[in-house]
């Protein structure tokens, strides 16, 4: 919903930490995520994903989720689906170029930004979307990604202390 | 290189250490001189004629001829066409790339189609919604934006790499440019965005129309605060304004230009509109050229082509200096005196 989303920008930090806690809580439950299987977990936690971002983000499900890097404001609500807004279009008022009654999604998103701590994310430059992943859990991915990351940490460190041995064997 | 110091005029420069390109743009640019680029509107014809026919007047005083890409969504002949028949013919042309029609399988084919065809300046943009143009029906595309079209079109020149990894065997010689707004909202945001285009890969800009110099003075601070203006080539927009009723038209259904009321009312006071608003853009490119960090100025006379070499004589800018858009080959000799 429109307004529910406005209210998220403006809360972007408290949606922030949040978001923070939730990806904590979720990380520390990834070895029971594994057991269960993340394949068999995709389409109960996409679905409950859809709701609860729908709601507060009108989230698109594009399955690459990143709205922390975007002041909280979803980038698939801009008409262009820019990831690396605004557009040179933006209306004095700030409102959208091709949606008149809306506010751009990406002067809201430099707004939200600027209320959060890692706000400066906003600068990475986004790659363009994977169509492919439309639809399925950004959650999941990005828990999964998070704790393979870890464990590759874990066995690079585990590696460099072994003479010898390169991390990549 | 044909023998005996001749030369076709689609040739493009010997390549230099530490340049992007073999075009001339570059050049030009890199040397410190005030640069001139011109926008040509493409033809709604087949007809190759119809292309140098608005290229000859421009390339007098530009150094390099930007080809639109159905801009304003309105469909006319080819951006990549334009820029192909240009560069053969030994023109210096910058190809405008939007994002609005062509996914990236097409796009990253066509880099290399103009590459090919000798094209070396790439402009890269997002495109403005279809529903402005003459086909509102058509679906918006947007596959890339114009960040991540820049960041694809540095990867295929530098690393030689389309966006999937595959090797290019012969790399395109691009010099990457985008475009940039400061005159519309959110105004602060409107440097970092640049610097987010010139870490994406953007070494030269050229900005919207500019009617309001306050604006573009605030821009520019911050800009040479960041520094940017020496990473990156900043090459602000002007254009004359017909009248006021086309200002005001303009101003109320063109997206993304903004024109002050200071403006209008000096329009709506002249005794010949046309000469003020040619004379108004005059006075922008003199006092845009004082601005520390600007580097050249664009010109857009969209259907008023016949005064951009008159307005740009008489701004000044090119302190008598030859332009270097088009380039005078020897091709037609060299092939007579073939046995």
């Amino acid at each position: 919903m429109y307004r529910v989303r406005l209210w998220s920008i403006r809360h972007a930090r408290l949606m922030e930490r949040l978001y923070d806690t939730f990806e904590g809580t979720l990380l520390r439950l990834d070895p029971l995520l594994r057991r269960i299987g993340y394949a068999r977990l995709e389409r109960p936690v996409a679905t409950v994903e859809r709701g609860v971002k729908g709601f507060l983000f009108d989230c698109r499900m594009c399955g690459q989720c990143v709205l922390s890097s975007t002041g909280m404001s979803c980038p698939m609500n801009c008409p262009k689906t820019l990831r690396n807004g605004p557009c040179g279009g933006v209306r004095p008022n700030g409102h959208c170029e091709v949606r008149p009654e809306m506010r751009c999604v990406w002067v809201e998103a430099w707004r939200g930004a600027a209320l959060m701590n890692k706000g400066e994310a906003i600068m990475t430059v986004q790659g363009p979307v994977d169509h492919s992943l439309q639809g399925s859990s950004a959650w999941l991915r990005r828990i999964r990604e998070l704790a393979d990351a870890r464990a590759a940490g874990r066995a690079g460190d585990d590696a460099a202390a072994v003479p010898g041995r390169s991390p990549a064997s | 290189m044909t023998p005996q110091g001749l030369y076709d005029p689609g040739d493009p420069l010997a390549p230099l250490p530490g340049y992007s390109s073999t075009g001339r743009l570059e050049r030009v640019l890199r040397s410190g001189r005030f640069a001139v680029t011109a926008e040509l509107n493409p033809p709604d014809s087949a007809d190759p004629e119809d292309v140098f026919e608005r290229a000859r007047p421009l390339a007098e005083v530009c150094d390099a001829i930007n080809a639109t890409d159905a801009s304003g969504a309105n469909c006319h002949m080819s951006s990549i066409g334009i820029c192909s028949l240009l560069s053969r013919a030994g023109y210096a042309a910058v190809l405008q790339v939007s994002c609005r029609d062509r996914n990236r399988i097409a796009i990253q084919g066509d880099l290399l189609g103009a590459a090919a065809m000798g094209v070396s300046n790439v402009l890269c943009l997002t495109g403005d919604g279809v529903g402005v143009g003459d086909q509102p029906g058509a679906r918006p595309v947007f596959d890339f934006d114009c960040m991540s079209l820049l960041e694809a079109a540095r990867g295929m020149r530098d690393d030689g790499r389309f966006l999937s990894g595959r090797q290019i065997t012969k790399p395109p010689r691009f010099l990457l440019g985008a475009a940039a707004n400061p005159f519309v909202p959110p105004y602060d945001a409107r440097a970092d965005r640049l610097a987010k285009k010139i870490a994406a890969g953007a070494e030269f800009v050229q900005t919207q129309y500019c009617y309001d110099l306050p604006l573009l003075e605030r821009y520019m601070a911050r800009v040479r605060d960041m520094g940017l203006h020496e990473r990156c080539f900043i090459l602000v927009g002007v254009g004359p304004l017909a009248s006021a009723r086309a200002a005001k038209w303009i101003r109320g259904n063109v997206p993304g230009i903004h024109i002050p009321d200071a403006v209008i009312r000096r329009l709506e006071g002249a005794e010949n509109q046309k000469r003020e608003g040619r004379r108004i853009c005059v006075e922008l490119i003199q006092q845009i050229r004082q601005i520390a960090g600007v580097s050249g100025v664009h010109v857009m006379a969209y259907r008023q082509e016949e005064l951009v070499s008159e307005i740009i004589l008489e701004s000044g800018v090119l302190s008598g200096r030859q332009p270097v858009a088009r380039r005078r080959g020897r091709r037609s000799e060299a092939m007579r005196e073939k046995p």
